[in-house]
Formats: C-alpha cells, sequence, structure tokens
C-alpha cells in the first residue's frame, strides 16, 4: 500500500455561498423547509438563510481540480464510501469561504467479497471571510480490489 | 405576528426517539439530473444511458449524495438546520430510477457537553425493498426551555 499521498495538500478554493444555488440545491434534495426560502423566518431561526447540510459538496462548482489533492488511486476501481461533516459554525448566504483540503489517512482492510480495499479519507477545512473555521467535512475513498462490479 | 414553528426542546427528547420518516416517492432521471445541476456532480454515470450500459449497469443510478441530501432534509426537520453539529453518511446499495426511498432515525444519546444540551442520532435510507443504502449519524445541540424565546 501506498501511504505516501497522505499530507498532500490541494490549492486554496474560493466558493461564494450563493442564494440562487442555495436554493436550487434544496430544491434537489426535495427539502422545501421555509429557512432556505423565507428569508424573515430563517433570520429569526438561524440568523440567515444558511446552507442546506450537504451544500459544501457543491465546492466542485469551484474548483478547477487544483484544490484536490491526489491519492495516486485507479478512477476505475474508486467509490465514493463516506462522507462526514462537522459544523462549527453557521454558513449563511453571502459568505465566502476558503477550503483547503488534505489527505489525512490512507489504510486498507480485508474485503467482504476478497480482496484487499484501500481507503483514503481527504479532509477539506472551509473558512469564512473572517477566517472562522465553519466547517471541516471528511471524505473517504475507496479501491477496491478489482474494477468494480456494479451490483 | 411571526410564524411559529414546532422546536425541539431537550426536555421532550429521549433516546431512542425515532425520527419522523421523510419519503421520496419513485425515484425520476429528472430527480437524479436536477441533483447533478445542483451539486455540480456531472459524473455521466447518473444520466447518461449509453455511458452507464457501457459500464456494467442496467441504467442510471442515483449520486450517494443525493440520497445522503434526502436523510440530511430528514434530520434538520427534526432538529433544525442550525442546530446540526456533526452529519455522516456511508453508502451502501445504489439508488435506481423508480426506488422509493424512506429516510428515518433514532435518538441513540441524550447528553450535556460544555455545557451544552446535545442529542446522538443514527439514520439510514431503505429502499422499496428494506436494502439500505444509506447508513448515516449526526450529533446536534437541542435547546433547553430555559434559552426559549
Amino acid at each position: 500500500m501506498d501511504k505516501s499521498a497522505v499530507g498532500r495538500t490541494g490549492q486554496p478554493v474560493t466558493m461564494v455561498v450563493e442564494l440562487g444555488k442555495v436554493r436550487e440545491f434544496a430544491r434537489a434534495v426535495k427539502d422545501p423547509n421555509p429557512v432556505y426560502f423565507d428569508e424573515d423566518l430563517a433570520r429569526r431561526e438561524a440568523g440567515g438563510i444558511m446552507a442546506p447540510p450537504t451544500f459544501l459538496m457543491t465546492i466542485g462548482f469551484w474548483d478547477d481540480g487544483r484544490g484536490r489533492p491526489k491519492l495516486d488511486m485507479d478512477l476505475r476501481r474508486l467509490l465514493h464510501g463516506e462522507q462526514e461533516f462537522e459544523y462549527l459554525k453557521p454558513i449563511y448566504v453571502g459568505d465566502v469561504l476558503t477550503a483547503v483540503s488534505r489527505v489525512e489517512k490512507v489504510f486498507e482492510k480485508q474485503g467482504a467479497r476478497g480482496g484487499t480495499m484501500t481507503f483514503a479519507v481527504t479532509a477539506t477545512e472551509f473558512r469564512n471571510q473572517k477566517d472562522e473555521l465553519v466547517a471541516v467535512s471528511r471524505s473517504t475513498a475507496i479501491e477496491t480490489g478489482q474494477v468494480v462490479k456494479r451490483d | 405576528m411571526a410564524e411559529q414553528r414546532q422546536r425541539l426542546y431537550f426536555d421532550e427528547v429521549n433516546e431512542g426517539d425515532e425520527i419522523p420518516a421523510f419519503v421520496v416517492e419513485k425515484l425520476t432521471r429528472t430527480d437524479i439530473v436536477r441533483y447533478a445541476g445542483a451539486s455540480g456532480d456531472f459524473n455521466p454515470i447518473h444520466h447518461d444511458q449509453t455511458f452507464a450500459e457501457a459500464a456494467g449497469n442496467p441504467t442510471v443510478f442515483g449520486h450517494g449524495m443525493l440520497t445522503a441530501g434526502f436523510v440530511g432534509k430528514c434530520v434538520t426537520d427534526y432538529v433544525g438546520l442550525h442546530n446540526l453539529r456533526r452529519f455522516k453518511v456511508r453508502f451502501a446499495t445504489r439508488v435506481w430510477p423508480g426506488d422509493t426511498i424512506t429516510c428515518r432515525g433514532r435518538v441513540t444519546r441524550k447528553y450535556d457537553a460544555d455545557g451544552v444540551h446535545c442529542i446522538d442520532g443514527e439514520l439510514q435510507a431503505l429502499n422499496q425493498k428494506g436494502e439500505t443504502a444509506v447508513h448515516g449519524s449526526f450529533t446536534a445541540v437541542v435547546p433547553g426551555r430555559e434559552v426559549d424565546h
């Protein structure tokens, strides 16, 4: 197993939290919660319109690839295994976030159907325009022992 | 007067409490494409039938993060968006067009940490066959009556 990716860091990526994208995202996950659509209610409940819990995945819109540290994994055998978010401060519409991703760990496990699977966890720290750490996401990529046999 | 919405209070929560289910009836290809557009994830395996078949799939399938988004709606409806502190999903079975997805969960732990009321819980998204598409977990803060306003 090649652990040389651990510690590798991508370039900072800047992401604007846009009202239209927040609402489009909420609709896409079938969430009509007025906290995304009614500004007065959102201000009372949460201090403003916040990003939905999985909205940080849209960082891809702002990243031309330089933000993602290379994993040295075979894309044909790659699965998205887990995704985690820690929310440290509210993320509001209008915020300008800067995300820095770093490969946190690489490890192996024996697969249920035989073969060794390699896991790589990439952590991304999101800071807002006040340089406050607002969220950390962790994405686990899994490289399967053979080309993924889709069910 | 301002609309008052149902809120969860710490003294009303118990370990083992069920989180109200959120059901997505018969996911469509349009739902999947809408999520591709909203998220920016245009991996063709999720919208291009020709590509999906060439990769050995009967048809396109939903993004794992789309199902995760449904689970996120389920948990934020319960705890309130601004109270969510941690949300984690693990992907199991894939979700196909026509599938009906039921998101549900349960409070597993109720505690105080650093002077704040918290709950932990587990979450699931199941398909119509009862197979788990997404396993999830969360931590949220829950207001007590004393901070009500």
